[in-house]
């Protein structure tokens, strides 16, 4: 078994096209691509060396569906073969259509059922400081169509009253919760006394500089928009 | 019951940096002295049950061993999902202590009732469940359960028997019977005194457990009787699955007795849904000597 390590973002998407088997799609179709690499290349403070280290940063992908993007960035950043990309959801795969911490170097959280990772993630920040573990902090990315979720909103809520810090949520907002949100995914979190940052989904250094702010005593969200589903 | 799982719990919280109590407001008055001495390990979500199973995977993903309690149908069928998930599909483990076992909450109506939580738990892999049958059981089963670390679910009830019985993972023989083709009685938790009650005069072998799951399979078989009526506190039916796996090989009988799949609309004292549910001594007798 080979680790190959590439280091750009254009090898990503040759692996992405390793994974779908389909020339036809630019990498720029899956709405969470850039926003992983910028976290995985730029931001998160874990490597395939330190996946069990109890210091890494956590990142949750709660938004299990469509993880070809993950698994690509995981493979380029050597945490898993390149190999594994070639045989996605077979059935002597690791890789399915929603990822198994289980089976899957790196990976966090087993998810695919929508409005899991927000609790996940908030227990895991609480258990990091109930430790002492101060350093880590805890990222769960969500898409703006699992926010429907209630158990989302239970979490949201928890957190803000908490004013729990070392915890960043980030939304990819592609539009495509099917009753939208009037008056914007951002005020569903600064209600609650959270920080809030809209970006544009495809520039790295807006996704990197809203990843790298925090403000004490107060969990942080990043809105990262990218076009429409069905556009793209 | 629940006055011991508060006693323990908050002494483990003292005693043992790796445990932690996950809340949703039920009980939480009653944690308040632990809360204040370990703010970051007695954690109350408010009235968020998802929250509270979910909190918990996290506080597990981390390496703490969390507690987590609440009425049964609040923590268990309301946050199935979470338990399926946020606990077993991470292999991660939890310490599930609920009150208000089937219908001790009579007065409050059915909304509060939870007979099938553990039916609900068998669903899935690996849980351990235990039912105490008095207060002086729940305290070594607390204790137990946060030195492992297991998927454990204990089931706190406001019905109990006169005397306590450890807690040994087996069935105990309480009353034995020369007759290999007299009726087993297997009591579970709180149903002992009930069944002592209606069998007394009978010639039948009672045994009790307060461990349900994982079931002690070599222990029925063990006691070769092969009529076997199994009195539960929860749905009728739960355990007839293991009992029937346990005795496989051997020709047999089984009743089971539980709480019905009704929903009566009813409230009352809990003593009266026993009697409806045809679990005091009477209803107990009248049906075990139609079967045995």
């Amino acid at each position: 078994m080979t680790v190959t390590t590439t280091n750009g973002a254009g090898d990503v998407a040759v692996l992405l096209r390793r994974l779908t088997g389909d020339e036809k799609h630019e990498a720029s179709a899956h709405s969470t691509l850039d926003v992983l690499w910028v976290l995985y290349d730029r931001v998160l403070r874990v490597t395939a060396q330190t996946v069990d280290d109890p210091l890494r940063d956590r990142f949750l992908l709660s938004k299990g569906h469509g993880p070809q993007a993950y698994y690509a960035v995981l493979a380029a950043k050597g945490f898993i073969p390149v190999e594994w990309l070639d045989d996605w959801a077979g059935p002597q795969s690791r890789l399915g259509h929603h990822p198994d911490r289980l089976l899957v170097p790196g990976v966090e959280i087993s998810s695919g059922s929508l409005g899991h990772g927000l609790g996940l993630a908030v227990g895991t920040t609480l258990g990091l400081r109930a430790q002492g573990l101060l350093t880590p902090r805890v990222y769960v990315l969500l898409g703006d169509a699992e926010l429907d979720e209630g158990s989302n909103h239970e979490a949201i809520a928890y957190a803000g009253a908490l004013g729990l810090t070392r915890l960043t949520a980030i939304v990819i907002d592609n539009q495509s919760a099917s009753h939208g949100w009037p008056g914007g995914i951002a005020s569903r979190f600064t209600v609650n006394g959270w920080i809030a940052r809209t970006v544009d989904g495809r520039d790295h250094d807006q996704i990197e500089a809203a990843l790298r702010t925090h403000e004490p005593g107060r969990p942080d969200v990043v809105i990262a928009q990218v076009r429409r589903k069905a556009d793209a | 019951m629940r006055d011991c799982f508060v006693r323990t719990t908050t002494a483990l919280l003292d005693d043992d940096p790796r445990t932690a109590l996950v809340l949703a407001d039920i009980s939480a008055a009653a944690f308040a002295p632990a809360a204040a001495r370990h703010p970051d390990r007695v954690l109350n979500m408010g009235i968020r049950e998802q929250l509270m199973v979910g909190v918990a995977g996290g506080l597990a993903l981390t390496g703490l061993r969390p507690f987590v309690h609440s009425y049964a149908t609040f923590a268990v069928d309301r946050a199935y999902e979470q338990i399926k998930l946020d606990l077993g599909h991470q292999q991660v483990a939890a310490v599930l202590v609920s009150v208000g076992a089937s219908y001790d909450g009579s007065q409050y109506g059915y909304t509060h009732f939870s007979p099938g939580d553990v039916a609900l738990l068998d669903t899935l892999d690996g849980w351990t469940v235990q039912v105490p049958g008095h207060p002086n059981e729940v305290a070594a089963m607390l204790r137990a359960a946060a030195a492992q670390n297991n998927k454990i679910y204990i089931r706190l009830s406001a019905q109990q028997n006169i005397t306590s019985r450890p807690a040994t993972g087996r069935l105990e023989l309480i009353r034995a019977s020369s007759n290999p083709k007299a009726a087993l009685l297997l009591a579970v938790g709180p149903m002992l005194d009930a069944v002592l009650a209606a069998t007394e005069g009978m010639d039948v072998a009672v045994a009790y457990t307060n461990t349900p799951r994982p079931f002690d399979a070599a222990g029925l078989r063990a006691t070769r009787h092969t009529t076997v009526i199994v009195v539960e506190p929860y749905l009728a039916g739960t355990s007839s699955r293991v009992v029937s796996d346990a005795l496989r090989d051997t020709p047999h009988r089984l009743l089971a007795l539980g709480v019905d799949r009704v929903d009566l609309h009813r409230y009352g004292a809990p003593a009266d849904h026993a009697r409806w549910h045809g679990l005091d001594p009477a209803g107990l007798r009248a049906r075990i000597e139609a079967f045995a």
